[in-house]
């Protein structure tokens, strides 16, 4: 470990607080609309994607609704629903989940925890957010064209996807859906580059890449995994286009469409479904690596006690982010493509579950021997674990190849990808933000309204997915408008689809709960202080709590020990702030 | 120490669930009760997991939870119990994968006995076609598709001229005798899948897809649609009757072939 004196902050070139000037807000305008301030744009980027998110929610009652009462709702007749699914599906992966964790989170914490004044590059950073809104609005436009938004599910398989059997294939649906996309991807790399760069370039003295919190960790890799990953899905979205527009063939074989021979002709679908699956994979990463961070982080605050194995959960986050770029073929498994590469990724996707379960290991015996304060985001973070536990190992059936063959297409692969990627990321964010809203905002939020959140959230989405596999296993397709008379689909199976809309319904209310209580609080929540929780990590220790632009007043931080000083022997109090000189309280940390 | 209960029931719950499920899968009429086992096998491993890891966290909530005065250990890592639970997991991982990859492989090698069927979709219709005296299936493709030669075969190709053509009707098959299922698709992705017999695959346009499997009772199925294809997805439904060798043959007799097909002009002959 390398002593750095504590005056060294002032070696900080003068210019630099100069340059800082030259883009301070000047007006409102710029303060709160086009700001380049990372924390503003980070609030921008989270409340669209929650408004967006929202829809998301509401379609999926809709689909709940018709799936447990089919025919009962006219409006919502086959085109509607298969709208629906296609939506929901994209919103929740796409619009919501990526954009919340890398441009929401990313961008608030960052800058922050490693102890910059900003991202990079401000301006990039803020025309990331105004494409991403864009994207936003031409999703949503996509609901009022003539034929309504795409039904092709949100894997947008061609040839479906561009033909006339499927709602928005022959209009304008699938357009305004692939157009979207590839704004988004353009947005998205602007932000991407800047949390890059800034993670490896803008960290403050001391902060070695092994001092890093998780959370940094976290959305670090996937930012470079998206990085990597999103240019499949953006020229595999530009093929389509061309297919659909232009008359070429790069998807589409030699087709009859309702009876009618088209002119494409040598096409492969499935080229399709290796470029969308290609991305598709890291992108379940690309949501649970941040959460893995975040929740590490909030697991260990909350435990008191430092991250079990940190160097081990460092290298498990880069190993997972580099094999999930090897696994993408197990979605496929019964696509038709070559069998035989059903050994290799049956193989790498197993062998992923080993450092993936490193992690759940760590955060567990995180929790041995430390010191547990049942706050609201360390019940989320315990709820994440036990979802996350199960959608995981849910996986290892859909990952053995042969396992998969019965079950793929299936409710139960519903269920699985719910558990892992949708309801686990979903419990670390609300973890986060009952953790960061103090900072964000300066008052806590409620704890009352809180636990009534949590608990409907967490006991409900599990009573929504768990029995879900069980239907998957009789053999209930997903996808479904309707499962009509089915000879070996028991009655009790549509009780149990009752049982889930119903609590389907009871989850969604509990997140207006949520929202009220984000509001109510931003006036009424008890004042926070700049570091209610007794946190080590940099964001905790800014002289303003909201922090000021620039972060840190006149001189920037000056990192002396890891992220996870917590109950450090002989120490005073059982936390020590990265930024506490070694030479008075040693650390322990364990340098790599 | 509401939160430690909860875990405790909720762990056990899933279990008991699983026990007193109703929802099971549907009896097997198929030779690949080695994918049920394999299935069994990998519920065993990941329930037992799911248990620990749940019961673990309770109990550390229960003993750890925070008492004033309390402090947390300082234990940065142990290389040891790491590597030592890295290295459970890998045998856990390998103890999956193995069955698995073996049964894979009989599932990709079809015997040379296996009779062919072809199945060929459409929005959202299935029709079938099988070998006719000479034992094989004659050339089709998509292209050759029009309304009076539904599956497009070549008619320059004379082995396709004794096809067995079942245009939207039931399939049957012999029981006991291996089938290799030769998958088409005229126009979207389809699904071939009937629960019974475990297996499924895609049907792409411009290829054909395969998989075998021998019945092994007899009884009457349903065929459904499991790839999205279009607002009739879930209506696409189709029956497979497997039958003993002579009711097989019985109904074989009363299916036309091509040539039938062609001749009697339904499906209509314009030229
Ligand atoms: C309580 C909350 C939720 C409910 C009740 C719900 C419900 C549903 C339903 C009913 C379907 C259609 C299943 C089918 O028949 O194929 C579906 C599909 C899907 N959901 Fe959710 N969902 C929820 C949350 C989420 C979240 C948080 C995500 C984020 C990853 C998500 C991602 C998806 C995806 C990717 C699909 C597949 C769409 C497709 O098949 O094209 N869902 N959801
Ligand atoms: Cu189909
Ligand atoms: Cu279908």
């Amino acid at each position: 470990m390398v002593e750095i004196p504590a005056g060294s902050a002032s070696a900080i070139p003068a210019a630099e607080v100069a340059d800082m000037e030259l883009y301070h807000p000047k007006s409102w305008w710029t303060k709160y609309v086009f700001s380049q301030d990372a924390k503003v744009i980070a609030v921008q980027y989270a409340l669209t994607a929650i408004s967006i998110g929202l829809v998301a929610l509401v379609l999926s009652w809709l689909m709940r609704l018709q799936l447990a009462f089919p025919g009962y709702f006219a409006f919502i007749d086959a085109d509607r629903y298969y709208q629906f699914i296609t939506m929901h599906g994209m919103i929740m992966v796409i619009y919501l989940l990526t954009a919340l964790f890398l441009g929401g989170f990313g961008n608030y914490l960052i800058p922050l925890m490693v102890g910059a004044r900003d991202m990079v590059f401000p301006y990039a950073n803020m025309l990331s957010y105004w494409i991403y809104l864009i994207a936003v609005l031409i999703l949503v436009a996509g609901f009022f064209v003539p034929g309504g938004p795409t039904g092709a599910g949100w894997t947008l398989y061609p040839p479906q996807a561009v033909l006339s059997g499927t709602p928005g294939g022959r209009d304008m649906g699938i357009l305004f859906m692939l157009s979207s996309l590839i704004v988004f991807i353009i947005g998205f790399t602007m932000g991407g580059l800047n949390y890059v760069v800034t993670v490896l370039q803008g960290r403050a003295r001391g902060m070695t890449l092994m001092r890093m919190p998780l959370t940094v960790w976290g959305i670090f890799t996937a930012t470079v995994m998206a990085l990597l990953a999103f240019p499949a899905l953006f020229v595999a979205c530009v093929m389509m286009l061309f297919d659909r527009l232009l008359g070429t063939s790069f998807f589409m074989p030699a087709i009859v469409e309702m009876g009618e021979q088209l002119q494409h002709g040598g096409g492969s679908p499935i080229l399709f479904q290796h470029l969308f699956w290609f991305f598709g994979h890291p992108e379940v990463y690309i949501v649970a690596l941040p959460a893995f961070g975040i929740v590490s982080d909030l697991i260990s605050t909350h435990a008191r006690k430092n991250i079990f194995g940190y160097r081990m959960m460092v290298w498990a986050i880069v190993i997972i982010g580099a094999l999930s770029f090897i696994v993408w073929a197990h979605h496929m498994y019964v696509s038709g493509m070559n069998p035989n590469f059903g050994f290799f990724f049956a193989t790498t996707t197993l062998i992923i579950a080993i450092p993936t379960a490193i992690k759940v290991y760590n955060w567990v015996l995180t929790l041995w021997r430390g010191d547990i304060h049942l706050t609201l985001p360390m019940l989320f973070a315990l709820a994440f674990i036990v979802t996350f536990v199960n959608g995981g190992l849910t996986g290892l059936f859909l990952g053995n190849v042969v396992v998969d063959v019965p079950l793929s297409d299936t409710m139960f692969v519903v269920a699985h990808f719910h558990m892992v990627m949708g309801v686990a990321p979903i419990l670390v964010i609300f973890g986060a933000i009952y953790h960061w809203y103090p900072k964000v905002t300066g008052r806590m939020l409620n704890d009352t309204l809180g636990h009534v959140h949590f608990w409907i959230t967490f006991l409900g989405t599990y009573a929504i997915f768990f029995p879900m596999h069980y239907l998957g296993l009789l053999g209930v397709p997903r996808r479904y408008y309707e499962l009509g008379e089915t000879a070996f689909v028991p009655p009790s199976a549509h009780s149990l689809n009752i049982f889930i809309t119903i609590m389907a319904l009871f989850v969604g209310a509990a997140q207006m709960v949520f929202l009220f209580n984000l509001v109510w609080s931003l006036s009424r929540g008890r004042l926070a202080g700049g570091n209610p929780w007794r946190a080590t990590t940099l964001e905790w220790q800014t002289p303003q709590t909201p922090p000021a632009h620039g972060n840190w007043g006149k001189d920037l931080p000056v990192v002396y020990r890891w992220a996870y000083d917590y109950s450090v022997p002989g120490a005073p109090e059982d936390f020590i702030p990265q930024t506490e000189p070694a030479r008075d309280i040693p650390t322990r940390e364990v340098v790599a | 120490m509401a939160v430690v209960l909860i875990l405790v029931l909720l762990a056990l719950g899933s279990v008991v669930f699983h026990i007193l499920s109703p929802w099971w899968w549907t009896p097997i009429a198929s030779n690949w009760s080695y994918i049920d086992t394999t299935l069994i096998i990998t519920f065993w491993i990941t329930g037992t997991v799911f248990v620990a890891v749940v019961c673990f966290m309770a109990y550390c909530v229960y003993r750890f939870r925070h008492k004033p005065g309390n402090r947390a250990a300082y234990e940065p890592e142990n290389r040891r119990l790491e590597w030592l639970l890295a290295a459970g997991t890998a045998v856990g991982v390998a103890a999956m994968l193995a069955p698995g990859l073996v049964v894979w492989h009989q599932f990709v090698t079809v015997p040379d006995d296996a009779t062919p069927v072809e199945v060929v979709s459409q929005q959202w219709l299935w029709s079938f076609r099988l070998p006719g005296a000479d034992g094989t299936l004659g050339h089709a493709e998509t292209r050759k598709v029009s309304a009076e030669n539904p599956l497009g075969l070549n008619t320059d190709d004379a082995r396709g001229l004794d096809d067995v053509i079942i245009e939207g009707g039931e399939l049957h098959v012999p029981v006991g005798k291996p089938v290799h299922m030769l998958l088409r698709s005229v126009d979207v992705l389809h699904d071939f899948y009937v629960p019974e017999f475990r297996a499924k695959m895609d049907m792409i346009p411009g290829m054909v897809t395969y998989f075998w499997f021998t019945p092994t009772r007899t009884g009457t199925f349903e065929i459904l649609c499991a790839e999205l294809c279009g607002i009739g997805h879930s209506q696409m439904r189709g029956t497979v009757v497997v039958d003993e060798a002579a009711d097989y043959q019985a109904w074989l007799e009363q299916q036309s072939t091509f040539t039938q097909l062609v001749a009697s002009g339904e499906p209509q002959t314009t030229d």
